[in-house]
């Protein structure tokens, strides 16, 4: 039998559905798998009895005709999101022995649809991070490796767990969230497919906040129709969640395979950096003459605000997360560490709970709200997203259906290595950020291998609510990169 | 843009004349069935933390959803203050660390509030009217509540109140006078109650005021002020204020000055004490809440709800001086409450309407505040005081009688009209009877008679011996008629 880890979800679903394995094979099969990859600490809780009592109704189902589209479809879900009677926490100290009473509506959608679920997957505390080392359960490792080099590399992050469960086959598919590039560069350094959709594509309730105007829920997997698939079951529109944009969830899939002739795709100029590293230039080029080779219409386009949005994203997501973490006081729920008053409780409870990355965003974010800075920063910086949105309606108005990018400036770097200076850390979000801060869908598609035989992503975005025509040249891309797997080095 | 002063309004310190400046944040609970962004009950009154979701109590990923019914409630109320009416208003975070504060932040409504400029028209005991103008009206949450003094070293939080709706409606700075600011609540709650947009009950917080008192001397510019939180109560508010003035007045005469600080009234004591000053304010760090998209709303919507609003007190009180020529003080006060006015109304309906207000001010009134009822718990129904009238008029009872009467059918119920018929209440109109009784009384008082003839006002002696022998039944009209034409008095 074919090792059922390294399927994609797609031949996965049509395999359960044609009998060919059960559920429950399925779904010990990637148990068995995390199992055997706890040196990747991709999960953070495994729950496998409730992976194959799901399996086992999955079965059930499938018997008896009755399977949704993702019956007996095993998941990993980023520890962000709730679930109901399985702890989440975040990857922050602050809620390590939280458990909530409620299921996210995301997850909820899932569980309707047929998904198990084995378990809970690393990722930056709060998603604050671009390589998981502020997770306070330590960072997930790179299912790929350096050649003829044992360094251990991160996966990326925020969604560093994510990434690297589907990467080494831990999972057939995972959801993520991305605030400025959580899906999107750990797909890339991991060399799978990662999809942001639209803002207010998937309902934000129960996922846990860090920069609510950001955030959005997602998908990372093997392939671009497995996250078509995994997106459909996601998103839609949830009256609990007022962001949410109520209109009809599309058949992603049936973009697969559609024609990309005639589509115009639009290179920003302002993406080629200064010291852009030529390895990254050329596979740029490449992405361009494939999508180009596929009928597509490839022309240069401007958006001349990108510079600022690193720094604009700098100071809204942080103005956001500082608000939104102050509900972790210690009263209520999560860690509590008391003091002799309500403010020493408040002071001991955060000053514990919270990890470094997360404390230096709470403070700025407080710093730029503050009286007397306001304008200067917040208000500032609100004007230049506004910039940034039009600089990209700008374009689509000019008719260009996709704008093509490079995912990340470099490729996966070693745990560790940028740890210690945030503003390089930040960087990693420079070609990221901008969809986040203009609510656009955006996917990173495994575009081939580097020089040290590392993985390169190239990021397509698209018009609000077109994620079809971003699934259809995103498989341009996967047909003509190839699927990238990681060689097996642990277990 | 000071306005000449009133020298009615100010008040002698030990160096001169003063002048009070007041302006008042009325926050007013929203009366709705659920809270401002969630589901749970605002019923008053549950074990702690009985009325409580997962969104009041901030947990990871929850989200505000606004409550349609509470936009409404706002809609009608800017309405009810003349106000303008936001087709788009914005919430915003109020942050700050409590432990009664489960978010961490309020959500309120900050630079674009629901409602506008509006004003609220006060007419005053001593017959001033005064127009006090409304600076806006938004939106907020109300806060739980932190309990101190079940346990020696702990406190309890109740989220109950946690996410309840509050509109903050904030005046200008225009009332000048303790008197002035308790009508102006008293005013803004008797239409707050029309509109049914707040119960007003102070007693149970669902109305509170914070009160900025400044003092100058007359025609000068507005002093520093002090505001002084959550006063729950009308007279409290009066106290405080005099209070406060004193105090700065007090303090600016000694040569020093005012700090601007909030304080609290402290009802025992009946002071106000500071509570914290100006250095030690929050920065709130305001900012949009990214939650929640912009309030919108369009004019169809606004006058949709224009359109159901009730008769507003101030209309009310002109169609009831016009309707039944009534006094602007009999129509204020008929008009302080929507039940009385409606009770009113039903009395007066197809009656005399002086008589009927005469009859539901002076004697229902008194009664039900004696025995600490109110129109809704009334004893007597309008049907029956009606029914009351009714015999006056058709001359079937004496005004007398019908005082009798009212205290029957209060204590014991009943058609007023059976009554008069079953227990003999019945004027005597029958000449015959008046004739006879007006004979013997001559009869058995022939000095009388002399002196009468002499000094004709004596004639009120005779009609109270009269009245004494008919049990008060006989019609005074006729007794006075026969007793003139046999004292032979004209």
């Amino acid at each position: 039998m074919t090792d059922l880890t390294r399927i994609t979800l797609a031949q996965a679903r049509d395999g359960l559905k044609a009998r060919s394995f059960s559920a429950t094979e399925l779904t010990q099969a990637h148990l068995d798998a995390i199992e055997a990859a706890k040196a990747l600490n991709a999960y953070v809780l495994v729950t496998p009895e409730k992976a194959l009592d799901g399996a086992k109704a999955a079965d059930a189902r499938l018997a008896a005709g009755e399977a949704g589209p993702l019956e007996g479809i095993p998941l990993g879900i980023k520890d962000l999101f709730a679930t109901e009677g399985v702890r989440t926490t975040a990857c922050s100290r602050i809620l390590e022995n939280f458990v909530p009473s409620y299921e996210s509506t995301v997850t909820a959608q899932l569980w309707r649809d047929g998904a198990v679920h084995l378990g809970k997957l690393n990722n930056d505390e709060f998603a604050m991070g671009s390589s998981n080392e502020t997770s306070c359960f330590g960072p997930p490792v790179n299912p790929w490796r350096r050649t003829g080099s044992d360094t251990p590399l991160t996966a990326g992050g925020s969604s560093g767990g994510s990434s690297a469960a589907v990467a080494a086959g831990l999972a057939l598919g995972a959801t993520a969230t991305d605030t400025g590039g959580s899906i999107r560069q750990p797909a890339a350094f991991t060399g799978t497919v990662g999809v942001k959709p639209t803002y207010g594509r998937c309902s934000r309730w129960g996922t846990v906040a860090f920069a609510s105007s950001l955030d959005q829920a997602g998908t990372i997997t093997r392939t671009v129709r497995d996250s078509a698939i995994l997106l459909r079951s996601m998103a839609g529109f949830d009256p609990k969640d007022s962001t949410s944009v109520d209109r009809p969830v599309p058949d992603y899939e049936a973009a697969i395979g559609r024609s990309v002739k005639g589509l115009k795709i639009g290179i920003p100029k302002e993406y080629r950096l200064e010291g852009l590293s030529p390895e990254i230039d050329a596979l740029w080029q490449r992405g361009a003459d494939w999508l180009r080779d596929a009928g597509a219409e490839v022309v240069e386009v401007s958006l001349p605000h990108t510079s600022y949005a690193l720094a604009a994203y700098y100071i809204v997501a942080p103005a956001e997360a500082s608000s939104n973490l102050a509900r972790y006081d210690g009263v209520r729920y999560g860690r509590r560490v008391p003091g002799k008053d309500i403010a020493e409780l408040y002071e001991n409870t955060r000053a514990e709970g919270f990890g470094r990355e997360v404390k230096r965003r709470i403070l700025i974010g407080t710093y730029v709200l503050s009286a007397g800075y306001y304008d200067a920063y917040y208000v500032k910086a609100q004007k230049i997203r506004t910039l940034i949105r039009r600089d990209f309606e700008n374009v689509y108005a000019a008719g260009v259906d996709a704008i093509l990018t490079p995912a990340t400036p470099t490729p996966a770097f070693p745990i560790g290595q940028k740890v210690t200076s945030p503003i390089e850390m930040y960087l990693n979000d420079v070609f990221t950020v901008t969809v986040n801060m203009a609510g656009l869908p955006g996917i990173a598609v495994p575009a081939g291998l580097g020089g040290e035989g590392l993985p390169l992503g190239l990021q397509l975005i698209g018009r609000p609510f077109d994620e079809e025509t971003l699934f259809a040249l995103g498989e341009a891309i996967e047909q003509a990169a190839g699927r990238l797997d990681a060689p097996q080095w642990w277990g | 843009m000071n306005a000449p002063v009133a020298t009615h309004n100010l008040i002698k310190g030990a160096t001169g004349d003063w002048e009070i400046v007041i302006g008042m944040e009325i926050h007013a609970q929203v009366s709705s069935q659920s809270k401002l962004f969630s589901g749970a009950s605002t019923a008053f009154g549950g074990a702690p933390n009985d009325h409580v979701s997962l969104v009041d109590a901030a947990f990871p990923g929850m989200l505000p959803v606004i409550n349609t019914e509470c936009v409404a409630q706002a809609v009608r109320t800017g309405l009810g203050l003349k106000a303008q009416v936001n087709l788009k208003s914005v919430f915003d975070r109020k942050n700050y660390f409590y432990p009664d504060l489960p978010q961490g932040y309020q959500i309120s409504q900050f630079k674009h509030p629901i409602v506008g400029e509006g004003e609220v028209i006060v007419d005053l005991s001593d017959g001033r009217r005064i127009v006090v103008g409304i600076e806006r009206l938004h939106l907020e949450q109300d806060a739980g509540k932190s309990i101190h003094d079940l346990a020696p070293a702990s406190s309890y939080v109740d989220l109950n109140r946690s996410g309840v709706a509050l509109m903050e409606i904030v005046s200008r700075p225009d009332l000048r006078s303790s008197e002035e600011a308790k009508a102006y609540v008293t005013k803004l709650r008797t239409i707050l109650r029309y509109l049914g947009t707040c119960d007003g009950d102070m007693d149970k917080g669902n109305l509170r005021a914070d009160v900025n008192v400044s003092v100058r001397r007359p025609g000068e510019g507005l002093g520093t002020r002090c505001e002084i939180k959550n006063v729950n109560s009308i007279r409290f508010i009066g106290q405080a204020i005099e209070y406060e003035a004193r105090r700065q007045i007090g303090i600016i005469e000694d040569g020093g000055s005012i700090d601007q600080e909030t304080r609290l009234f402290d009802a025992v004591k009946g002071e106000t004490r500071s509570m914290r000053s100006k250095e030690e304010a929050h920065d709130y760090r305001y900012f949009p809440d990214p939650d929640l998209l912009p309030l919108t709303f369009d004019q169809a919507y606004v006058d949709g709800l224009a359109a159901a609003l009730p008769e507003l007190p101030d209309a009310k009180k002109e169609r009831f001086i016009a309707q039944y020529s009534l006094s602007a003080y009999d129509a204020d006060v008929l008009v302080a409450e929507r039940d009385t006015a409606d009770f009113f109304e039903e009395v007066a309906r197809g009656r005399d309407g002086k008589a009927a207000a005469n009859w539901v001010i002076n004697e229902l009134f008194g009664r039900l505040n004696k025995e600490g009822h109110t129109v809704a718990t009334s004893p007597v129904s309008a049907a029956q005081l009606g029914g009351i009238i009714d015999l006056i008029g058709e001359q079937v009872i004496s005004g007398k009688i019908a005082k009798d009467l009212f205290e029957i059918v209060w204590s014991e119920g009943g058609d007023p009209r059976a009554l008069v018929e079953e227990r003999g209440l019945k004027q005597v109109t029958d000449t015959g009877a008046i004739e006879a009784a007006v004979d013997a009384i001559i009869a058995g008082n022939p000095d009388k008679v002399e002196q009468a003839k002499a000094k004709p006002t004596l004639l009120g002696w005779f009609v109270g011996q009269v009245m004494k022998t008919t049990g008060g039944k006989a019609n005074p009209q006729a007794v006075n008629d026969v007793l003139k034409a046999k004292l032979g008095i004209e």
